[in-house]
């Protein structure tokens, strides 16, 4: 249980703009946020509806720490159930993806159908009136959990609470429209790979939240004036503060406004890209946004990086370790052009991307940072101490949005 | 064989002694080099960890590395074994090769951070590769991938 009497877990005076850094430490903190949060009332992205469109199809990731199944089951409806089983514990279904019939369990030949639900025990009945159950034995008490599951636009998610919102009500209308904004057709998956971040996963979402360093920290946006923050684009957040949306117009920017304040990210004359194909856009969702970066609580983030798109699923595995999983897509009636368009500007993201690879190493510079001083605290006061959506990107209000959410999930 | 081998040796120290100026000019002028993981490989889906066509890309690739993108200071040694050479046609030969990536930061750390196969097609004349596709054993990179494997 979490000590909240103990002055190291106490929350500092300044309130919303101060985030202790224990937050990225505590194995206590750490082991309430799978209870609170992640098997709590929120709702956790699970794969793309692209991934199972089969019947009978499934993957197997993680909510939380949980193992979790994804399923179609021969009826076309989307189930997802915790990949342990009901004997002792083992992993149901061991492959990352594919389709079956029904899920055995390798250890004992239990089985389960789609949904999770405990079919066959083995010799449940013996062989020949010799050993087997109790016929009033109940195993079906120990069954795996089931999610509750909703598909949107595309995108799969799952909740353990009964008690959470249905999902559109969960997003909310401030975020919603622009979900869809993107996911205006069926997708196609192009690939996938994982990010193995050195640092808490909080640390990777208030990254996210935090549309103030992305021109300062990733140079590759500012020197080729990809995004800067002088260009218009704005933020918006839900209004518990749990998800965020910011975007960047694409309209070329002729300020100097880094160059003045002689900033590293400032542009050199001297340095232009070769081979500029890899940045040539084509505005497909029509409204000339050239970025658009979309978090859900607790860990899903959708990108619109010019025409690449992806999906990104923070996976927690301890205090200070977090996997990303990556999923990039295209639409399903892309053309050839559409689809290089789309491999070349893979160029930008993933652990090797021109304008992402940073976020790794500066999450990762935090956490060790921070290492010794778990009463010290970070300072967010980009914009004043307010959450909410803004015409500004110049503001930390999405980063206190998140700290809003999770101490409200966290009683903290 | 030997030659080729002299090509996958001269590549790799290039890269491991911080000469990524010189990487580009392993391949032809309109050279593809691509990291891909098994993984997407396998399942037919051909999104690239990083995807260069031609030298101007794989200049730009350095020119940001070198002034743009923000990394830890890090090292690689690359081991390249298993060789092996099949005739493509009178100007090329496809290569197959087995590679691990130790990478070495600056306070010493060393990990084990890539493995996997390079599959080439190899211009004889030139010496240089026509294509290079670094297929990675696993879908995972640790925290990121900035120097070329």
């Amino acid at each position: 249980m979490l000590d909240r009497s103990s002055s190291i877990r106490s929350w500092p005076a300044e309130g919303a703009t101060r985030v202790p850094y224990w937050v990225y430490q505590d194995e206590d903190v750490y082991a309430e946020e799978q209870r609170r949060i992640f098997h709590g009332p929120t709702w956790s992205y699970l794969c793309l509806e692209a991934e199972i469109a089969e019947p009978q199809s499934f993957v197997t990731t993680f909510v939380g720490e949980m193992p979790v199944v994804v399923t179609r089951d021969a009826a076309g409806r989307l189930h997802a159930f915790e990949n342990r089983c009901a004997h002792r514990g083992a992993l149901i279904c061991m492959q990352a993806r594919g389709k079956a019939e029904r899920f055995s369990c390798i250890y004992h030949n239990w089985t389960y159908d789609h949904a999770g639900n405990l079919l066959t025990v083995a010799f449940r009945k013996g062989i020949a009136g010799k050993g087997g159950m109790a016929p009033d034995a109940k195993p079906e008490t120990q069954a795996p959990k089931q999610f509750r599951v909703e598909g949107i636009h595309g995108l799969v998610f799952g909740t353990l609470s009964p008690s959470a919102p249905s999902l559109q009500d969960y997003i909310g209308p401030e975020i919603l429209p622009r979900l869809k904004r993107v996911l205006v057709k069926p997708l196609k998956v192009l690939g996938g790979y994982t990010q193995v971040l050195p640092n808490n996963w909080k640390l990777y979402m208030d990254n996210v939240k935090d549309t103030y360093h992305a021109s300062l920290l990733h140079v590759f946006f500012t020197r080729f004036r990809i995004n800067r923050l002088t260009q218009e684009g704005g933020v918006f957040v839900s209004k518990d503060g749990a998800h965020h949306c910011t975007y960047t117009k694409m309209v070329e920017d002729k300020g100097d406004a880094y160059e003045k304040d002689g900033m590293r990210s400032a542009s050199s004359q001297a340095f232009k890209l070769e081979s500029s194909e890899m940045l040539e856009q084509v505005d497909e969702l029509g409204d000339g946004v050239s970025i658009q970066i979309l978090s859900l609580f607790p860990g899903f983030v959708l990108h619109q990086i010019r025409n690449s798109l992806a999906a990104r699923q923070v996976v927690p595995k301890g205090v200070a370790r977090t996997e990303l999983h990556w999923t990039l897509f295209g639409f399903a009636d892309d053309d050839e052009a559409m689809t290089r368009r789309r491999l070349l500007q893979a160029n930008l993201v993933g652990p090797a991307g021109y304008i992402s690879m940073e976020d790794g190493a500066a999450t990762g510079f935090v956490q060790r940072g921070v290492a010794a001083s778990p009463e010290r605290a970070s300072v967010i006061e980009m914009g004043g101490d307010q959450v909410g959506s803004g015409d500004s990107r110049i503001t930390e209000t999405a980063v206190r949005g998140l700290w809003k959410a999770w101490r409200s999930h966290m009683a903290l | 064989m030997r030659e080729i081998e002299a090509l996958h040796a001269r590549y790799a120290h290039a890269l491991d002694d911080d000469r990524l100026e010189e990487w580009p000019n392993f391949f032809t002028e309109r050279g593809i080099y691509r990291i891909a993981t098994a993984e997407n490989e396998a399942r037919s889906l051909p999104l690239p960890v990083v995807y260069c066509e031609g030298r101007a890309m794989l200049r730009d690739r350095v020119q940001s590395l070198r002034h743009a993108n923000i990394y830890e200071p890090q090292r690689y040694r690359h081991i390249v074994s298993s060789v092996l050479v099949e005739k493509v046609d009178e100007e090329r030969v496809k290569s197959i090769a087995n590679f691990l990536v130790v990478r070495i930061m600056e306070n010493g750390e060393t990990m084990l951070f890539a493995t996997g196969r390079y599959v080439d097609r190899i211009l004889l004349k030139e010496m240089l590769y026509e294509e290079r596709v670094v297929i990675c054993d696993s879908r995972r990179f640790d925290t990121l991938l900035a120097i070329p494997l």
